[in-house]
């Protein structure tokens, strides 16, 4: 700790930061621009300047840039002295120059960072009377809007996609004041991450198109703190609703998960809440014939399925909450409920869990993700299965170049000067996998082989560990497995990822032999990433008896062993071979289906009942870590649908909160759910949190085609919060953040004064609850298994292959993420194409069976390997075995096309 | 426009470098520990060989080195002396710094302005010239001053522009 | 220049490359480190900093990197800056032994020249001297039995002023975007490719030989005042016999105005110069008398930075001029930094206002305020408080041509 004093107060600070950022810390008002709190300093924008003293008798001072100097022990500084307000003003004035000044019509307003600035500045006067400067703009796909115009040069937006997210295709461009950020032509921003632009530019040149479609000012929106559905890593968002319409998502920092940033699953998935398609009302089918069920009628036609008699089966989801999947299990009973996932992914997240409670393993946050220096990855496609932890593996090969900066004593935020030292010098990311990702270019060594060949190569990596994890085939890849476990024992704080989407156990196996042989050197607990695909795999898995297996169920309904099911939230179409399936759900008596869109599921149910989407309910989920997560209400279903645990709730219909200490409660291992739930009392006079802001407008004019008088605002007694601008909002306490605004600071860099520090947490806020205690060692290491083997000539390995934008159910029914979604594929090496006679972009039939796929061809893919598609309905990878043969068919699979796929080794001819 | 049309596009777009081109980069990856060193000194091969750095050429270097193609157009579009557009086949780079303003250029430039009908980044209808303004050419003592081609011009005056222009047009 | 560059043999004839004879016979690192600062060579770049005490700043020993760089800034683009481009085409050995030297001082075993690309002249000189150097074994493997190996390479710049600035160079020979970097870490530590790097300038350099072959006492003999040494200085605009003359520092600015140059052209007065450079501020007639030393022009507010004088005279337009120069900077800003970037196009427009007839009292408030805006310490680099310097002493200086243009709403000087 460092002591400095600012306009005569005394401050304690963390001498490794930067004034600019300490200030902020302090919750003073010190306006910035280029500065990001996690992407550090570069000292270009010169809104900072603040003057420092050299001691206590230094009446002149000097003008520096608070962001490029350290808060070093002494430091005296001055930001109300007049030279450096008047620098500052003239920085603004500057800045503003050729700024169209089109606040009224850009997105931006109101929330816009350099609004701010310019008043905490205090520039309000314009004399500027020259020409402006001004430039085109690009399009940039379906995501982002580009408006050039309203640029002021501070290089973020650049920092973030290129040096943060590893983004290649924008960058500054020309240079004095037509410097330009923009692709080198108009055309699809590739990176996953591009929808942070938004929120990283700190005014209106990237905004969100899916937004400007159906554009509200951010005090407008009714907003609450959520958790994203997207996938298993559950990070914070803020959803935001008007007019009946779920209009956009941003970022809500959570210090432990996905801090500032989320992916473009996470921002553009949501609208499928508003679709046409959603199931509105219940309804009984008969054959071809849909007959809403009444109000009154409901009663009776449930009570078959509510009186608990034995004989009705429960099929979970990991897309529903736990309330719901709990709800289920009670009303069917321990032994009739299912987790509802595949027989083997339910065998490989059981095999998670049980690795999730032995203690010489710790499942690391994503904060902790980002602090790894050395780490491996084990066939997980981490970029489109748990996007988000790939830029947290894109920060960590970034601690190499941390440890060669403190070596020449420069300071962690001198950023440029970080990475100028180190060039290409990277801390060890190996990746083991069926085909190139896009996190090969900063991995140390890239494995690509057969399924079984990377599960023998992590045997091998384990067994160069210790002697214990026994010895596995020999595999091509001993000299690289060596290498690598060499780096793991080297480092620090190594990481293993692996998880239950590349389909083999095995996989799971040899990472947790790695991490045990290095726990047993040294003596710590290892960190295991262990990675599951959908938002509450891991929350139904623990509710769900390992022993319930899908395909058992699916028997006992086809052979009318048992009656009656209940589907919940799940189309069993993407969990077991489409004949099974049919099979069971033909055979049986009675069919519940509870969903929010419908599926090919609900479309063979008797009975439909309509559910919320994550905006309209409170509920919790469980991530891949084992942390609990509240996320709340945003917003009114208007149709009939209710939270799905209410359709299956035997007893009162009872609140949410209720339901949640319920399952506190009585389901084992959720004993710490209900730490999530905010206590009203800790509130201002006990006050709700309004879900609406204060300058919320227009209450009584938008119904005013109905009625001009103004409703009764809708009161919402199942939670703390409130639907109207009624309560007090969150000030400092972050406890029930649905907004993110301070007096003087309306955009989301307000978040500051929020955060215990710059990078801290959350004032008061919950990060989420660790449910899964670690106490007992449960496992022991592993015996290899499964040896490569060669397949016949024209067979190929099947290796599922997931896509960001396509791969996860419901966000692949929104119109943006629907834009960038590809035809389903199989992915091959050039050899086997050539050996096929088939060529890029051909349609394939899969096994001959009439399975339709577009053929990819990729240039860094095992000969032998077929990468197939799994997502968007088209194939049903349960119906595919380990291998598969491919044939060309005249019929043509869609028309999306695979050129917008996330690969980085799409092949070219002639290249 | 879709995702796959733009895509398309830049596709069809590279060219192929010749094998002079491809020579002359390889040489200069034994001169720079980096690539991205590279990336700039293609650009003026590319350049010397072709006149100018069009998209196609901007692409196919891109491709050749594997290096971003936003980052190499970046690079293109900084330095004054790439040129992202076509050129004349001699470039006037008339120095109009401080001394040789003092010494009168702009009656010079006037003169140039006149006599080919070009303007600042404009090439003359033949073809052959094309007037570039660039900062002081470091022979202040001998102002005004240009260079054409490889060229360097001293003491300028209208006489002087004359025997240029009519230099270049005699060797055609 | 007429004259051919200097060959080889004439060079070698002169004692040329007599100082990498030394090093072959034993001289150290710490030797020819500890005679150049003893020598008290300044930069000749502009920022006149001790080129020894430069050297020391990079780290040596056991846990340095092993790769270190060594550059020679030939990218000479200062307006009314003309001297480095006479050394490397009249004596391009001159340079090459140089960048021996230092190279020699820091272990560096690659090193850089980066020539201004307009230079096709030098260019070829200097690859011509760089293959006799080779063949002769000045450079390439264990340097004449020295075991010092060297590998210099010529790099030809695609432009832009900013790259003259030592950081901006490195990124720009990175094949980067040519905006300067923070300092520090300084280039001596990490500088090209991450690694400790050492930049001079070409006159600088080519000081260096004679330190070394003739000595301490000699060089700092040559002097005529305070500062050790020669310099060349140039003399730009309307006097008789405009040029680049080397003088011994300190020598008077009469004598090279008036013996050297020729005096001003019949029927002009001298009205004011710029004493070293695009990026100094104007000094007056009265100060004829003072010695061209680095302190000596520093008392006065000014800086002798590249000794290249730009003469105004009395029937040249100084709103023009420092308009002129405005114009400069504005375009060569990198667009890095706000001030820089956005202050000096409103600055320049404002000039163009008053080449127009359109100059007002509103505007000309504008520009002093952009002084101290644009001033030390407030950009990121010393590109803008370099445009600063002409600025600032102009309008003090001309404030009567500046109100003249204002009352008779067009410009004075022109007829
Ligand atoms: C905008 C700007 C342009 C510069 N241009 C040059 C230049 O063209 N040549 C040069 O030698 N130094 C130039 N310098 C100075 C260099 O940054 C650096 O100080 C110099 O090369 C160091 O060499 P020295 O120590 O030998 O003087 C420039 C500085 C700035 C700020
Ligand atoms: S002062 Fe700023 S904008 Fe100007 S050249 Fe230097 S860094 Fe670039
Ligand atoms: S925030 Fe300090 S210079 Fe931009």
């Amino acid at each position: 700790m460092a002591k400095i004093v600012v306009d005569g107060v005394e401050f304690e600070v963390n001498p490794d930061n930067n004034l600019l950022q300490e200030c902020l810390s302090q919750g003073l008002d010190l306006p910035y621009f280029c500065w990001h709190p996690c992407m550090g300093s570069v000292g270009a924008c010169r809104q900072c300047a603040v003057k420092q003293y050299k001691d206590a008798d230094d009446k002149v001072g000097m003008l520096v840039m608070s962001c490029m100097t350290p808060a070093a022990d002494g430091s005296i500084i001055s930001i109300e002295d007049e030279q450096a307000k008047d620098m500052r003003e003239r920085v603004i004035e500057s800045l503003m120059i050729s700024h169209p000044h089109d606040c009224p019509v850009c997105e931006e307003g109101g929330e816009c960072h350099l609004q701010d600035m310019t008043l905490m500045s205090g520039h309000n006067y314009r004399r500027y009377d020259k020409k402006k400067v001004t430039h085109r703009n690009q399009y940039l796909g379906p995501f982002i809007n580009h408006e050039m115009n309203r640029c002021i040069t501070c290089y973020r937006c650049v920092r973030f996609y290129g040096d943060y997210a590893g983004g290649t295709d924008l960058a500054a461009q020309a240079s004095h004041h037509h410097t330009y950020f923009g692709r080198h032509e108009d055309g699809v921003l590739e990176s996953e991450f591009s929808g942070n632009l938004v929120e990283v530019c700190p005014t209106g040149v990237f905004t969100d198109q899916a937004f400007s479609q159906h554009y509200s000012r951010k005090w407008d929106l009714q907003t609450a703190p959520s958790v994203c559905t997207g996938c298993s890593v559950g990070c914070n968002t803020i959803p935001g609703e008007r007019y009946r319409q779920l209009r956009r998502i941003t970022n809500r920092y959570n210090s432990d998960i996905n801090g500032y940033f989320i992916c473009d699953r996470g921002r553009f998935g949501y609208d499928y809440v508003n679709s046409d398609a959603r199931l509105t009302e219940p309804s009984q089918q008969f054959d071809a014939e849909v007959v809403p069920i009444a109000e009154q009628e409901l009663q009776s036609v449930l009570e078959e399925f509510h009186s608990g008699e034995g004989g009705t089966i429960g099929i979970g989801s990991p897309r529903a909450s736990n309330e719901s999947n709990f709800a289920l299990r009670c009303l069917v009973g321990d032994e009739n409920f299912y987790s509802g996932l595949s027989d083997r992914s339910q065998e490989a997240t059981q095999l998670v869990l049980k690795l999730a409670r032995d203690k010489v393993f710790h499942s690391p946050s994503v904060r902790e993700i980002e602090k790894a220096d050395a780490v491996v990855i084990l066939g997980e496609d981490v970029t489109n299965v748990a996007p988000r932890i790939a830029l947290a593996l894109r920060q960590s090969v970034r601690n190499k170049a941390k440890e060669l900066a403190a070596g020449c004593h420069i300071p962690q935020w001198q950023d440029a000067a970080v990475r100028e030292l180190a060039q290409h010098d990277r801390s060890p990311l190996a990746i083991l996998s069926s085909y190139a990702t896009r996190l090969d270019d900063v991995a140390s060594d890239c494995v690509v082989d057969v399924p079984a060949a990377l599960v023998d190569t992590g045997f091998a990596i384990a067994a160069s560990l210790s002697d214990l994890s026994g010895a596995p085939a020999t595999t091509e890849h001993n000299a690289v497995a060596e290498r690598i476990a060499a780096q793991l024992s080297a480092a620090k704080r190594p990481l293993i990822i692996a998880g239950t989407t590349a389909g083999q156990t095995g996989l799971i196996k040899a990472a947790a032999n790695i991490a045990r042989a290095l726990s047993a050197r040294s003596e710590a607990a290892i960190d295991l990433c262990l990675l599951v695909p959908e938002v509450n795999t891991l929350g139904v898995s623990m509710l769900a008896n390992n022993d319930n297996k899908l395909s058992e169920a699916l028997s006992k309904l086809a052979s009318g062993a048992a009656r009656r099911a209940i589907v919940l939230e799940n189309d069993l179409y993407r969990r077991a071979d489409s004949e099974t399936v049919t099979a069971a759900l033909s055979g049986l008596e009675k069919l519940l289906v509870i969903d929010q869109l419908p599926t090919a599921t609900t479309s063979q149910a008797d009975i439909v009942l309509p559910s919320t989407a994550f905006s309209e309910h409170e509920a919790t989920y469980v991530n891949y870590e084992g942390r609990g997560q509240l996320s709340f209400q945003v917003h009114r279903n208007h149709n009939r649908a209710l939270p799905a645990w209410r359709w299956l709730n035997d007893s009162e219909p009872g609140d949410v909160e209720a339901m949640i200490n319920r399952c506190a409660e009585e389901a084992q291992g959720f004993d710490k759910l209900d730490d999530l739930l905010p206590d009203i009392k800790q509130f201002v006079a006990g006050m709700k949190v309004p879900r609406q802001s204060h300058r919320y407008s227009g209450r009584t004019a938008m119904r005013s085609q109905v009625n001009v008088h103004e409703p009764k605002q809708p009161v919402d007694s199942q939670s703390v919060m409130s639907f109207s601008m009624e309560g007090i909002p969150s000030a400092s306490n972050a406890t029930v953040l649905g907004s993110v605004w301070a007096p003087g600071w309306n955009s989301n860099q307000a978040i500051s004064k929020f955060q215990n520090e710059i990078n801290g947490e959350l004032k008061q806020g919950h990060t989420g609850s660790l449910l899964i205690e670690r106490t007992e060692s449960v496992s022991s290491f592993y015996t290899p298994e499964a040896a490569a083997q060669e397949s016949a000539k024209g067979v190929l390995q099947v290796a599922p292959a997931y896509q960001i934008f396509g791969s996860d159910e419901l966000s692949a029914r929104s119109h943006a993420i629907q834009q960038r979604m590809t035809d389903a594929y199989v992915g091959i090496s050039p050899e086997d194409a050539d050996s096929l006679g088939l060529k890029q972009g051909d349609s394939v039939s899969l096994d001959g069976n009439g399975t339709l796929a577009t053929l990819c061809i990729r240039s860094r893919i095992r000969t032998g390997t077929a990468a197939v598609y799994c997502g968007d309905n088209q194939i049903n990878p349960h119906s595919l075995g380990a291998t598969l043969t491919l044939s060309k068919s005249e019929t043509i699979s869609d028309d999306r096309g695979i050129s917008g796929l996330i690969v980085s080794d799409l092949y070219e001819e002639g290249y | 426009m879709s995702n796959a049309d733009v895509i398309a596009s830049s596709e069809t777009l590279a060219r192929k470098l010749s094998a002079d081109e491809i020579a002359e980069i390889e040489h200069e990856m034994t001169l720079y520990p980096d690539k991205q060193a590279v990336g700039l000194e293609a650009l003026k091969i590319v350049q010397k060989h072709q006149g100018w750095v069009s998209d196609e050429s901007l692409l196919a270097i891109a491709r050749y080195l594997d290096i971003p193609v936003a980052d190499l157009e970046g690079v293109a579009t900084f330095f004054n002396l790439i040129y992202r557009q076509p050129v004349g086949k001699n470039v006037m780079l008339f120095c109009d710094s401080v001394s040789c303003w003092i010494m009168g250029c702009e009656g010079i430039k006037d003169d140039i302005k006149n006599k080919l009908a070009i303007d600042y980044g404009q090439t003359s209808e033949d073809g052959e010239f094309t007037l570039i303004p660039v900062p002081c050419l470091g022979d202040c003592d001998r102002a005004p001053v240009m260079m054409v081609g490889e060229e360097l011009h001293r003491n300028l005056t209208p006489e002087k522009i004359d025997e240029i222009i009519q230099e270049v047009r005699n060797k055609k | 220049m007429t004259r051919g560059p200097k060959q080889l043999a004439a060079f070698e004839a002169a004692d040329g490359y007599q100082s990498v004879k030394a090093i072959a016979r034993g001289l150290s690192p710490a030797d020819v480190m500890q005679l150049v600062k003893d020598s008290g060579l300044k930069g000749r770049g502009g920022a006149a900093f001790p080129t020894g005490l430069k050297w020391s700043f990079v780290p040596q020993g056991e846990n340095s990197p092993a790769q270190k760089y060594f550059v020679a800034n030939a990218d000479e683009m200062e307006p009314g800056t003309f001297k480095d481009r006479l050394l490397m085409e009249g004596d391009p050995h001159l340079l090459i032994e140089g960048m021996i030297i230092g190279s020699f001082a820091i272990q560096a075993s690659k090193a850089y020249i980066f020539l201004r690309g307009e230079y096709k002249v030098s260019e070829r000189a200097l690859k011509k001297a760089i293959s006799e150097a080779y063949t002769k074994g000045y450079l390439g493997k264990n340097i004449l039995g020295s075991g010092f190996d060297l590998d210099i390479i010529v790099h030809t710049s695609a432009g832009r002023y900013i790259c003259g600035e030592e950081t901006a160079l490195l990124n720009a020979l990175e094949g980067k975007r040519a905006n300067p970097r923070a300092k520090p870490p300084f280039p001596q530590v990490s500088g090209l490719w991450g690694k400790p790097t050492i930049v001079n300038n070409v006159e600088t350099i080519c000081n260096l030989p004679g330190i070394l072959t003739y000595g301490v006492d000699w060089y700092r003999g040559l002097t005529k005042g305070n500062d050790h040494g020669t310099k060349l200085y140039g003399v730009s605009g309307k006097v008789k016999t405009p040029g680049c003359w080397e003088l011994p520092l300190g020598t008077p600015i009469r004598e090279l105005l008036e013996d050297y140059a020729g005096g001003m052209r019949d029927g002009l007065q001298l009205k004011a110069f710029l004493p070293g450079g695009g990026s100094t501020d104007f000094m007056l007639p009265e100060h004829l008398d003072l010695p061209l030393d680095y302190d000596e022009i520093a008392k006065v507010g000014s800086r002798l930075a590249t000794g290249t004088m730009i003469i105004l005279d009395n029937e040249t337009c100084p709103v023009g001029m420092i308009g002129n120069l405005m114009k400069f900077f504005a375009h060569e800003s990198c667009g890095f930094c706000t001030p820089c970037r956005d202050g000096l196009p409103w600055v320049d427009g404002i000039f163009n206002e008053f080449e127009n007839g359109r100059g007002n009292e509103k505007d000309l408030q504008i520009l002093h305020e952009h002084v101290e805006y644009l001033g030390p310490g407030r950009t990121f680099c010393a590109l803008a408080p370099g445009a600063t310097a002409p600025l600032g002493s102009g309008l003090k200086h001309f404030a009567d041509d500046f109100q003249q243009h204002i009352k008779d709403k067009r410009c004075p000087y022109r007829h």
